[in-house]
């Protein structure tokens, strides 16, 4: 690559979408080689919100490494900090009160819903289409709202600890979600009259960014990324945690395998995340929310592996312990990491137009991506 | 009656009794040059407003609201805004170039201005072969973008341009059947004998089917023309940036920004003249009441309501469709829209020959 | 199938691997010479299928480096953890990253973490530090960052 004037040897062009671009949102760096509008190769190139998370979690304690896992990916963070609980309670062997986790699963699916929420503007803005954000984001406010009244904070929760919940759920809670959930789904109909129905949005995503089952598996893709791709991968079918096995959802699967696939099993996933929180939130059992644990949390020596159902696919935690206070070796398994990695297959060959539908239904999360 | 004509006869009159011809016709042109600069001013003012209003409807929020009463002096706020900030030039642009680039995009505007009639008898240039002279001349319209694009040094920009260029070229071809099909049924170039010719009836109504396709080509086919989306590729603000005025800033930027909503305003004038009557009032038959009602409305409200009608139309767009990608852009022109209108000019002459309008 | 079945159907493919207790799941502990050649078995062997490699790491025992792979069938639902145990001063071992693509970029996170080499890995370059990095790798437990670490 000659620098200076940014193409290859064969002429190719080289241009840098990002680390600041519109359609990154967030710090990614992507260098694509262009033959005219052609995508020939994508190159990613990260680190740019890298706070080596993994790293800093070794001198946390067990109580305190969930509060930055809020900061991987922002967007699910309670299913975050639900991974985190789980596997320090799998390591203690801590039962958890019904109520908590009748509680955190409700928790869950609201941060999934407003997470697609705000997915689905934002690729209808990358797309062209600025209005679908606005209108996203009136429902998703009403989620916020709900986290805010309940757990304190709107985007970083840190609700759920080892052991329970941090507090009691607001007496609003059940109501405001009920008051949320009948509001919501008559507005869900409103986003398939405003952005799944038009011609011009259908034609940008079918046939694009395709990605085969075996590729999608090959590549570690999780999530409805996957499941775009018809790869059966929920975590919460599985391998369930929390009260998952309890409740009656469907698993989303599409077969098609390009963005319009991807994009379709997000808008059903809405649907079934509204199903899930409609079978719990009259139930949720009275009793207490907190399980009695130790002040000073020490996991026995050994290994732990958690895997949970985020937004964006399967997060896992993977603990090594000494038997200290802190975790010896903690690793994140995100899922952004590695459905981005496959979004060089999926582009060679579209147009540069494209690339920001591909983004689009990846779901990327930059901070999820660097951890 | 107090109207625009009145005005500007009078004011001829007056200035042919008071000076030699040759003073005079200067005088003229003075005085329409600064009605044509202050016109551009408001417009863009007024259009920018408009737009962030709509923008704000559609997108259930209030838009503008702190500056002046309910906001209306938001774009002026920002004019002042843009005037005083730092026009950057990049060190690796063509520096002429890249500075003349806006000026084009605006002289180009200006030209436009010339044979467009706002009110009766108002007409800065009755030009006998009007409707040539714009598609010519709103041609020159995409060597600016492509000037800006190739000399920003960007490969952004050049993108853009490169898209603008393919674009415009494109779809000049629709919009100049789609405006053929109202010269066939009127045998004339003339912007006034075009509207006069619509004093029984607009063309949308009596040039039966070949009127209505060919104007809903024409509004796509000027949307296409001035970068709006869904044909906003030259931007493409989440692929390109900002497409061909990435590297822009202050007042060149707002040349730009500027010259496109005076494009829009033209376009929809042009689309209002010639097939929603330009001043024409709205007349129905034999309804003598009902015209004479409509008559008393003065024409310069009625050629405004109607290109703001359009212009809302076009902002309409904007807010709700997404982004066509490039192919699918000019597979649409070249493979829908351009046999569609050559049809459909086949069918308006046809008509036109067995006089089947009305 | 439970891990003792596993571990019987495992031993027949692969045998020289040790098993080692804990965890949820069956513990594989395989020689790094022999990674890539067992790699391959438990992928595309018709009764594992261990197509989904899901996590891919590595710890610093101070005194080795151990690889850590968590593969999955999505046929079959199985799951085992693979560890191979590195020397820390020149840790080397083979790439798989043709048979699972995700470990392109995984291996790349740890090329530059641990400083593991990856035989034959086709772009093995730094993808999170930036260009020109130099000095230890950040995840090794004797890299200290004196300006922005926060010591507790």
């Amino acid at each position: 690559m000659t620098e200076e004037i940014g193409t290859t040897a064969d002429g190719d062009l080289i241009i840098n979408v990002g680390p600041q671009h519109p359609a990154t949102h967030g710090v990614l760096h992507l260098v694509i080689t262009l033959n005219g509008e052609t995508i020939k190769k994508v190159e990613p190139h990260l680190g740019y919100i890298h706070r080596s998370i993994e790293k800093m979690c070794e001198s946390l304690t067990y109580r305190q490494f969930s509060y930055v896992t809020s900061r991987m990916d922002y967007l699910s963070s309670h299913i975050n900090n639900h991974a985190c609980a789980l596997i320090v309670e799998k390591g203690l062997q801590v039962e958890v009160p019904a109520r908590a986790k009748y509680v955190r699963v409700i928790l869950d699916e609201l941060t999934r819903i407003a997470s697609h929420e705000l997915w689905w503007g934002a690729m209808a803005m990358d797309l062209g289409a600025f209005t679908p954000f606005f209108h996203a984001f009136r429902e998703r406010e009403s989620i916020n709202d709900i986290m805010e009244e309940t757990c304190g904070a709107r985007l970083t929760m840190n609700y759920i600890v080892p052991g329970g919940l941090m507090q009691d759920i607001h007496p609003n809670f059940q109501k405001r979600v009920k008051d949320f959930i009948s509001l919501y789904k008559s507005k869900i109909d409103e986003y398939d009259e405003l952005v799944t129905g038009n011609i011009i949005f259908q034609n940008r995503m079918k046939g694009v960014g395709f990605i085969s089952a075996e590729d999608a598996i090959s590549f570690g893709m999780s999530g409805p990324a996957a499941r775009g791709s018809g790869v059966n991968c929920d975590i919460r079918k599985l391998y369930p945690y929390g009260i998952y096995n309890q409740v009656q959802f469907d698993q989303v699967l599409e077969t098609a395998g390009d963005s319009f696939a991807r994009y379709m099993v997000r808008i059903r996933e809405m649907k079934q995340s509204v199903s899930i929180i409609e079978q719990l939130i009259d139930n949720i059992p009275e009793g207490e929310f907190l399980a009695k644990t130790k002040v000073v949390l020490k996991l026995p020596k050994g290994e732990f592996y958690t895997r949970v159902e985020t937004a964006r696919g399967e997060l896992g935690v993977y603990i090594v312990s000494e038997g200290a206070t802190t975790p010896y070796r903690i690793k994140f398994r995100s899922p952004g990491f590695s459905n981005l990695s496959a979004l060089d297959t999926m582009a060679r060959g579209s147009k540069l137009g494209d690339l920001v539908a591909m983004m689009g239904t990846l779901d990327l999360v930059i901070p999820d991506i660097d951890r | 009656m107090w109207s625009f004509s009145n005005i500007s006869s009078s004011i001829h009159h007056w200035l042919n009794e008071s000076f030699s011809p040759t003073w005079a016709m200067i005088i003229e042109m003075v005085i329409a040059g600064v009605c044509i600069i202050g016109l551009f001013a408001t417009l863009g003012l007024v259009l920018v407003l408009m737009e962030r209003r709509v923008a704000a409807w559609m997108q259930i929020r209030l838009g503008p609201n702190r500056v002046g009463p309910k906001g209306l002096l938001q774009s002026a706020a920002d004019t002042l805004k843009l005037l005083v900030k730092e026009g950057l030039t990049p060190n690796g642009a063509d520096k002429f170039l890249f500075n003349f680039a806006p000026f084009i995009a605006m002289m180009v505007a200006m030209l436009l201005m010339a044979p467009i009639a706002f009110a009766k008898d108002f007409q800065l240039w009755d030009l006998n072969i009007g409707v040539l002279y714009i598609s010519a001349v709103s041609s020159i319209m995409v060597i600016s973008i492509l000037m800006a694009g190739w000399a920003s040094n960007n490969k952004y920009s050049l993108m853009g341009a490169m898209r603008s260029g393919a674009q415009i070229v494109s779809y000049e071809l629709s919009a100049g059947f789609s405006i053929l099909t109202i010269v066939v049924f009127t045998g004339s170039l003339n912007f006034n004998e075009i509207i006069l010719s619509q004093t029984n009836g607009w063309w949308i109504f009596k040039g039966h089917l070949p009127a209505i396709i060919s104007f809903v080509i024409f509004i796509i086919a000027v949307t296409a023309e001035t970068n709006r989306a869904p044909f906003d590729l030259a931007e493409a603000e989440s692929e390109l940036t900002a497409g061909f005025h990435t590297e822009y800033s202050g007042m060149k930027f707002a040349l730009f920004f500027l010259a496109e909503y005076i494009n829009v305003f033209i376009v929809c004038a042009i689309g209002a003249t010639l097939f929603l009557g330009g001043w024409m009032p709205f007349q129905i038959g034999n309804w003598q009441a009902f015209n004479h009602a409509m008559d008393y409305i003065p024409s310069s409200i009625w050629f405004f309501g109607k290109t703001f009608f359009l212009i809302f139309l076009i902002m309409w767009f904007r807010w709700t469709f997404p982004r066509l990608r490039i192919d699918q852009l000019l597979n649409l022109e070249w493979k829908y829209l351009l046999p569609i209108s050559m049809l459909n000019l086949l069918l308006a002459t046809a008509l036109a020959i067995l006089g089947w309008h009305f | 199938m439970d891990k003792e079945e596993l571990k019987i159907k495992i031993s027949k493919l692969l045998p020289t691997a040790v098993y080692e207790d804990g965890g949820d799941w069956l513990n594989i502990i395989v020689d790094s010479n022999k990674w890539l050649s067992y790699a391959a078995i438990l992928k595309n062997d018709g009764s594992l299928l261990f197509d989904y490699l899901f996590c891919l790491t590595c710890i610093d025992w101070k005194t080795h480096l151990t690889m850590v792979y968590h593969l999955s069938s999505t046929k079959y639902r199985y799951n085992i953890v693979v560890k191979s145990n590195l020397d820390i001063n020149t840790p080397k071992i083979e790439t798989v990253s043709q048979i699972w693509q995700t470990a392109n970029f995984h291996e790349r996170e740890v090329y530059e973490m641990f400083g593991v080499n990856f035989l034959n890995h086709k772009d093995l370059r730094l993808l999170i530090l930036p260009d020109g990095w130099e000095g230890k790798n950040p995840l090794r437990k004797d890299f200290e960052d004196l300006i922005n670490m926060i010591k507790l």
